[in-house]
């Protein structure tokens, strides 16, 4: 033993080896789990022969025969279980889009009316927040449902909400134009493009000039064709009106009752979330943002459209991400009031073909890739909004 | 922002914008509320023999609650015996009570619960002391909820708590495992987890072995439970300040002791909004049974609904099981801030 020895240290062995320690436990815990997965795989074997349960994904090729309530690509009982599947995708990611959309919109008028001073208005907004975070969606789902199918007059007593548009027991109907939807479709599109472009160049003349960009010139621009075009038709083309009948409605389009309840339900759930998001981002910036901004010479609408919401939304936006997960996620509740979502429409098909191993493990993929997406979207956005610099 | 600063004059007409708010919201008051006072209190039916007495009164049919209360609140558990769920209830929401107060050491509570689980089932279920054997399949309404609820708070925190510190460990393999497992839970709706729990469960076991529905569903809502408090775990573990944790090593504490004794009860009573808000979103969630035939609170009343003669009444039935859920929301929201208070250090 040397002079210079301090401690005599006494070199681990076995499980005193922290090295030999960790990586003894990871073969267990992995050695375990390989154990678990493969005793569970042979039990799904011998389950699956003894139930007479065919395996392997040739079913998606075969006739469903079964009716599908509401499709938004061609279908008949004919086609396959693969196209049905289709089908319930589209169905969700309609309902998830158009939900996240009009979720929004209603939350920032909840989160704004909770802020309001006006006292009418934020007690209100508080109580509708309160009564709707603290009862499941799917008691909402129902009872919206309720409402639209048992205590809606039938056809022949339809209110009329705007002319053409009725609300009845069998639904939402309203005219649709005749001849194609093509042209607005462009007109649309025509707007998208002018409105990005109007704002690209508004950016680079606000960079210039130092004075900020007006908003509305945009927005006109953004409305001009599609208004242009509404007006063209609606002097020369023709609708296809609802009209109500003894026995329901003829022609014209319809929203069925259960897209109708869900559409609603989600997006007054979220909504309440959404509202509370939007309030606790815009409170978090402080007021001396906005009196800043006003020093500046900035009008109360710009300073809250260029120094408040930029703020705010950089704190928002990552709750309101998870809210948007949820909102996808809650898409699955469809199947409680029947709307053929891709749940409901898995559910059949494991009832009719006993596969389920297959058709969960196709579902659960689905809705994690859905989840990925909007994630992955919500990061990039997040990045775009968040302060340069700050961390 | 400052509203107090502001009189109720300036806040009701201080501006243009205000002043026309105020005049629409005092419009809609005036134009709904006497027809909603109406509707619930002046012209509804409080007790009646049959439905056609609420029609001709036209007002709210507050008498299908009365008519039909035992079905929503115990669903169809045999109608004599429904003294022992309500005692079931009762006493979990006791010890329930007793837990929270915080007057227990960890070694009562472990105790007190694992003896109210037992007492729970050999109440609900019977088959012992001459109580006639009750299957699960005819468990339901209130007691169903509290119960999944319950049991699905206290079986996942132990795998949270797990999870947790497990993808902050140093084991690759281990942190592997855990974020797989929490991220894909996250990933996928509920629903989509008790229809494998309910499907697959079955086909996953040796074929004499059987798991019961309610067992199967309450497994479901355990492992959902677990993924997403583990990240509200993991957002607690990641706000204890590393000094902590040296401080503990330094003493000489070892992995379990230091994450067990010091880390952990940091991190949890850091975590404590966050978790509440998971109670109340697992109280709420549990309402997903249905989907999968488990006759629970919404369900229960959605079968009472069912009857023909009372089935347009659908409004009063939910909104009375509404109020039931957000006196049991509102009561998880006011003891965790209660709690938040309590345990802020140095308070």
């Amino acid at each position: 033993m040397s002079a210079v020895a301090v401690l005599p240290v006494r070199s681990a062995r076995g499980w005193s080896d922290p090295s030999f320690r960790s990586l003894a436990t990871q073969v267990i815990v992995l050695a375990v789990l390989a154990g678990t997965v493969a005793f569970l795989a042979t039990n799904l074997v011998g389950n699956l022969e003894a139930r007479s349960i065919r395996t392997g994904f040739g079913f998606l090729w075969q006739a469903a025969g079964f009716e599908i309530g509401q499709s938004f690509i061609a279908w008949s009982p004919s086609a396959s279980f693969g196209r049905a599947l289709l089908v319930g995708l589209l169905n969700t990611l309609v309902v998830a889009s158009l939900g996240i959309v009009l979720s929004t919109l209603a939350g920032f008028v909840v989160g704004i009316a909770s802020l309001s001073r006006n006292p009418l208005v934020s007690p209100l907004a508080r109580l509708y927040v309160e009564l709707v975070r603290n009862t499941p969606l799917l008691l909402q789902l129902y009872l919206w449902y309720a409402v639209l199918t048992q205590m809606l007059p039938a056809a022949s007593a339809a209110p009329q909400l705007l002319p053409g548009v009725y609300l009845a027991k069998s639904g939402l109907h309203f005219p649709v134009l005749q001849h194609g939807t093509e042209p607005l479709l462009a007109a649309v599109l025509v707007g998208v493009l002018a409105f990005a472009g109007h704002g690209l160049w508004a950016r680079r003349q606000a960079e210039r000039n130092g004075v900020p960009a007006k908003l509305w010139p945009g927005l006109l621009l953004l409305a001009l064709p599609v208004v242009a075009v509404a007006l063209e038709r609606a002097v020369t083309a023709s609708f296809d009106v609802p009209r109500p009948t003894r026995f329901g409605f003829s022609g014209g389009g319809m929203i069925t009752p259960e897209l109708t309840a869900l559409l609603i339900g989600l997006s007054l759930y979220n909504a309440a979330f959404i509202g509370e998001i939007l309030r606790a981002g815009i409170l978090s910036v402080g007021r001396g943002q906005l009196e800043a901004g006003a020093a500046l010479g900035l009008s109360r609408g710009q300073a809250l459209r260029l120094v408040v919401i930029p703020q705010a939304m950089k704190v928002a936006v990552p709750p309101l991400a998870s809210q948007y997960l949820n909102l996808a996620k809650n898409t699955s509740l469809a199947i409680a009031i029947g709307y053929p979502d891709l749940m409901s429409i898995g559910n059949t098909i494991i009832n009719q073909t006993g596969q389920a191993v297959e058709v969960i493990a196709i579902l659960m993929c689905v809705y994690l890739a859905l989840s990925l997406a909007i994630s992955a979207f919500m990061n990039w956005y997040n990045a775009r909004v968040a302060l340069k610099g700050a961390s | 922002m400052n509203a107090g600063a502001l009189s109720l004059r300036a806040r009701l007409f201080g501006s243009v914008g205000n002043t026309l708010l105020t005049v629409v919201m005092l419009a809609l008051f005036a134009a709904w509320l006497p027809a909603l006072l109406r509707w619930a209190v002046i012209d509804a039916t409080w007790w009646a023999a049959s439905p056609a007495t609420c029609r001709t009164a036209g007002g709210a049919c507050w008498a299908f609650i009365h008519e039909k209360l035992r079905l929503v609140l115990f669903g169809r558990y045999p109608f004599e015996e429904q003294w022992r769920p309500l005692a079931a209830l009762l006493l979990t929401i006791a010890l329930v009570l007793a837990g929270c107060s915080l007057r227990f050491g960890w070694r009562s509570v472990v105790a007190g619960a694992l003896a109210g689980i037992l007492a729970v089932i050999v109440l609900m279920r019977g088959g012992v002391f001459g109580l006639s054997l009750v299957p699960t399949d005819l468990w339901g309404g209130l007691p169903l909820t509290v119960f999944l609820a319950v049991g699905g708070i206290i079986g996942a925190f132990p795998i949270a708590i797990g999870l947790a510190l497990g993808r902050r460990s140093e084991l690759g393999a281990i942190r592997g495992i855990c974020v797989v497992f929490i991220e894909m839970v996250r990933g996928v709706p509920l629903v989509s987890v008790l229809f494998m729990a309910s499907f697959m469960i079955p086909l996953f076991l040796p074929g004499k072995l059987q798991v019961d529905a309610l067992l199967r569903a309450l497994i479901a809502i355990t492992l959902f439970s677990a993924a997403y408090l583990a990240e509200a775990i993991r957002g607690g573990l990641q706000a204890v300040p590393a000094g902590q944790e040296q401080a503990a090593k330094a003493l000489g504490l070892g992995y379990w002791q230091t994450s067990l004794l010091i880390v952990v009860p940091q991190a949890l009573r850091l975590a404590i909004p966050a978790i509440a808000n998971l109670c109340i979103g697992l109280f709420k969630d549990t309402s997903l049974v249905g989907i999968v035939g488990l006759t629970d609170l919404l369900l229960a009343t959605k079968q009472a609904l069912g009857d023909p003669q009372w089935r347009s009444f659908s409004l009063e039935g939910y909104l009375f099981v509404a109020l039931l859920y957000v006196a049991f929301c509102s009561f998880i929201s006011h003891y965790s801030r209660a709690l938040e208070r309590r345990s802020q250090p140095g308070a």
